[in-house]
């Protein structure tokens, strides 16, 4: 029998955020139900940290039955970094981490200057190790809502033996019926989290009391506006000729390589202020934090083409 | 900040202004970025637009960007204090039907415009019978473009009247209309001063006030299993959950549940949530449901209730849109089919008609279909399927076919149903109304009048436990008495009207319901029907009991019991030595179960003349 008091009796309809869970986890269980070998992309991101979180819950109370990937640029904030292992620990899981310092290393990539960013180069290690591990899905964390080329994008996203997206070729994808047939060599990525949007993300996270990497709440840190972006001074960005160090409260909104990423202004030191601050936002998350996103309005749909996440 | 989530199809013709309508409601609900506005706003002024183009918001692809077109469904997202929207915006180009059928699959409403100077065009009438086809259970057409008639009531009144009616002609269940204009704002989030005649609520009033909680099917219990856990860890050893989505009913901790194919029953023991556990569940919940009873349950079965079973059949009837530009519909090709959590291979049998969305013409003499054709097929799986019709439900009534030659998505479908010649999906049914056509002569009449009395004598039992021998011999009796009577045995029938069943319980449940059903008629008739089949699952026999006790038939269930031991000595037909050899799986008593009937009218001697005359007794 089971205790009373444990049982709770729900209404009959679902809040949005219950009904994009149930969504998500139904899509989740289907990949492993269905593929061979597959692999969840984790950047300790909040999306990413969002999608780890929403697997725990398919499979609970077993343990999240396939391994995270980290595509590391070899240019991380160091709180991220130590988030994802303390992650790992914590739930028992298995990371492969796919190094692009390793890749440039083998010379398998090559680099104008040590410290461009490495966004772009992310792609290389990520179809690599997805070749080199045989996985025939992969999670990712992109949202609709993020910009768009993401609006197109499918939940099972067909790519072929090369990790490539054709935006124009995509298969219709109806009710929650999904096709990821595939041929070896061709794998199916996959986004659970298709139709959150960051305020979803903000707002679920705070409801679940989900730990994430402190960047995302205010803190004091040494930036430089650069280019309208505000950079943190590290060793990963030179400080440009004539540049104004000032020490200010800024939080980051994406967590990407470490070069490209800005933080933005805010004294949001907690959830609930981060969602406010959110709420009310009039600019983009990538529109105001990412160097990589702003050079043409096609630059993701470019990017994913080619097999970015 | 609980709220709902409400998912809305777009449609409309090249220029209505769909574009410029889903950017309105974006930048009036303050759900456009500034960067976003800025870089469409630059967009706008390299080529000499005007205004802002708000439609470049919608187009994200660099061809659709530099064609000025839609290429694909796109999906948009906005937020009230009431609810989450999330719209499909698809393209209205004619080669892009299966783009609005697509973003139609999942919406609560669909959203249609048509331009107010234009009216109702041929667009306008597929957009609408697509819905209607997807059973979106809202359509609201916006009549666009109203600052450009000078906000001329009679204008939308026309458009209003000539939509109605063609409206009335397919089966919208909720049908809202509002006069706006998407580039001025008029009626899309504020009242419009422009329209002091029109008493409705602007367009996203109606948007969040719109009630969906009812759409859902809370009455027919499914549940198809996804997944099954077993974490296997020392804490949770014994822990075998069902994983999946809710898809219809209420399932509730307790209830007796039946899981298709087997027919096992148990009760659900617990209901695990992402959140907890919880009394019940319903639709879109994710749960894992854990069952008191240890049953062989795996992904592709169906949880239902014992008293209410999705239909379970390898051949049915659909409406199906043809989404392939690389090839047509075949009959006899082989496709891949996903049901629910199923993969089947399927053939379709025949194409019935192609259906003409503009006229909604059947064409009977369409052999095939191409990429946007929408017609309706029967089709034949090698597995059965546990479906509803999907007018019942969204989830349990729909698929997708995949040719296995290029992985790709060819097809969607609809079922109908389970055979025989019904409506097409979506298009209210005119002449094909089913109704039941009494006769002019009562039974008391007919039977009176032929000096007889109609019942169903039903012999079962196990293969060579003597049921043919036994009917014969009663049915000869009773003709060579000078009384109608006619043995149906289930060998001979399995020649002609069950020819197309085979031996899964599906199967065999079909089987005695159709002789179950022809026993009836001939019961009707006046005559004795004499049924000699092994009719093993005490369910079915009990529905053709319930059948003939509903018609005011007499029933007499006649179990013929004897010993496996016996019938396998005597095997007449060589069956159980092939079952024991292993070249029959599924034979009743060796690989497939009997059940017992509880209380039969009678179990007859071993003894043929005293079988026979305690069978005929029973009839007085």
């Amino acid at each position: 029998m089971i205790d009373e008091t444990q049982v709770r009796t729900p209404p009959v309809e679902l809040t949005d955020l219950d009904t994009l869970e149930a969504e998500s986890i139904h899509i989740i269980r289907e990949v492993v139900a269905e593929f061979e070998n597959p692999v969840m992309l984790f950047s300790g991101g909040k999306d990413s940290v969002l999608m780890l979180h929403l697997a725990r819950k398919a499979f609970a109370p077993g343990r999240v039955p396939f391994p995270i990937m980290h595509v590391d640029t070899g240019h991380n904030f160091p709180e991220v970094i130590e988030f994802r292992d303390r992650t790992v620990e914590e739930h028992d899981l298995r990371l492969e981490v796919s190094s692009v310092q390793e890749l440039i290393d083998a010379g398998r990539i090559k680099v104008a200057h040590e410290l461009e960013s490495r966004n772009r180069h992310q792609t290389v290690a990520l179809l690599e190790a997805i070749q080199g591990g045989g996985y025939d899905a992969v999670f990712g964390g992109g949202r609709r809502d993020e910009e768009k080329a993401r609006a197109k994008e499918r939940v099972f996203s067909f790519r072929d033996k090369f990790g490539q997206w054709d935006p124009k070729n995509q298969r219709p994808e109806l009710w929650n019926l999904y096709n990821g047939r595939h041929r070896k060599g061709e794998h199916i990525r996959v986004f659970p989290i298709s139709d959150w949007t960051e305020l979803d993300v903000w707002r679920y996270l705070a409801r679940e009391q989900v730990d994430l990497p402190p960047i995302y709440f205010a803190h004091e840190r040494d930036v430089v506006d650069h280019e309208g972006l505000l950079m943190a001074v590290n060793e990963f960005f030179p400080l440009p000729e004539g540049a104004e160090v000032e020490r200010l409260m800024v939080r980051y909104r994406t967590v990407g390589d470490a070069t490209g990423t800005g933080a933005v202004r805010s004294e949001a030191t907690d959830y609930e202020a981060v969602i406010e601050e959110t709420a009310a936002t009039r600019i983009t998350e990538r529109g105001a934090t990412r160097g990589d996103d702003r050079f043409s309005e096609a630059a993701m749909e470019d990017r994913k083409k080619e097999g970015y996440f | 900040m609980a709220s709902e989530l409400l998912r809305i199809a777009t449609a409309g013709s090249v220029d209505d202004g769909k574009s410029t309508l889903i950017g309105r409601l974006l930048h009036d609900t303050k759900s456009i970025f500034e960067d976003q506005l800025e870089s469409i706003e630059l967009t706008s002024q390299k080529r000499g637009n005007e205004q802002t183009d708000l439609a470049l918001l919608t187009d994200g692809l660099r061809a659709e960007r530099e064609q000025g077109i839609t290429i694909d469904v796109a999906h948009r997202y906005f937020a009230t204090p009431k609810r989450k929207f999330v719209i499909a915006d698809t393209p209205g180009h004619i080669q892009y039907t299966r783009n609005m059928v697509t973003g139609a699959s999942n919406a609560n409403l669909a959203l249609l415009l048509v331009d107010a100077r234009k009216g109702v065009l041929e667009q306008t009438r597929r957009h609408s019978l697509l819905s209607s086809l997807l059973r979106v259970p809202h359509l609201v057409l916006c009549v666009n473009k109203m600052d450009l008639v000078d906000y001329d009531q009679a204008i939308y009144d026309e458009i209003r009247e000539e939509f109605s009616s063609f409206a009335a002609k397919l089966e919208i269940t909720d049908l809202g209309f509002v006069p706006i204009s998407a580039l001025e704002g008029d009626n899309v989030v504020r009242r419009s001063e422009n329209m002091p005649w029109f008493e409705g609520q602007p367009l996203l009033g109606h948007l969040e006030d719109v009630h969906i909680a009812s759409d859902r099917n809370l009455v027919d219990n499914r549940f198809p299993v996804q997944y099954v856990i077993r974490p296997q860890s020392s804490e949770h050893r014994d822990y075998r959950g069902f994983a999946g989505s809710v898809v219809g009913g209420i399932f509730k901790q307790g209830d007796e549940v039946m899981a298709m194919p087997s027919r096992k029953t148990s009760k659900i023991a617990q209901i695990d949530t992402p959140n907890g556990a919880v009394d019940q569940a319903f639709p879109p919940m994710a749960v894992t449901l854990l069952l008191e009873d240890e049953l062989d349950i795996s992904r592709g079965d169906m949880i239902c209730r014992p008293t209410n079973q999705p239909t379970a059949s390898r051949r049915f009837e659909a409406m199906v849109c043809w989404f392939d530009e690389t090839s047509t519909l075949r009959t006899g090709a082989p496709y891949q089919l996903k049901h629910t959590s199923r993969w089947v291979a399927a053939e379709v049998e025949e194409m019935r008609y192609q259906l003409d969305v503009d006229t909604l013409h059947r064409d009977l003499d369409a052999d095939t279909l191409e990429v946007n054709d929408i017609g309706r097929i029967a089709i034949h799986t090698t597995s059965p399927l546990f479906f509803d019709e999907y007018r019942l439900n969204r989830n349990t009534g729909s698929f997708i076919l995949v040719d296995p030659a290029t992985d790709l998505t060819v097809a969607a479908g609809m079922i109908i149903g389970s055979g025989g010649e019904g409506t097409a999906e979506g298009v209210a049914p005119v002449a094909e109304n089913i109704t039941f056509h009494p006769s002019k002569l009562s039974r008391e009449d007919r039977w009176g009048a032929l000096q007889t009395g109609g019942a169903t004598i039903w012999l079962t039992g196990l293969s060579g436990s003597g049921k043919s021998t036994i009917a014969t011999a009663v049915e000869h009796t009773l003709v060579s008495s000078g009384r109608a009577a006619y043995m149906l045995d289930g060998d001979n029938l399995r020649h002609g009207l069950n020819a197309n069943l085979g031996f899964s319980a599906e199967d065999r449940a079909e089987n005695v319901r159709r002789v179950g059903e022809v026993a009836k008629v001939l019961a009707d008739s006046g005559a004795v029907a004499v049924v000699s089949l092994v009719s093993p699952y005490a369910e079915d026999r009990d529905k053709v009991r319930a059948a003939h006790e509903e018609a005011g038939l007499p029933f007499y269930e006649v179990f013929v019991d004897t010993p496996l031991e016996e019938c396998e000595r005597r095997d007449p037909k060589g069956i159980y030595a092939k079952a024991r050899a292993g070249e029959i799986t599924d034979l009743t008593g060796i690989g497939s179960p009997y059940e017992a009937p509880g209380r039969p009218e009678l179990k007859p001697d071993a003894d043929l003349e005293t079988a026979v005359r305690e069978v005929l007794a029973l009839l007085g």
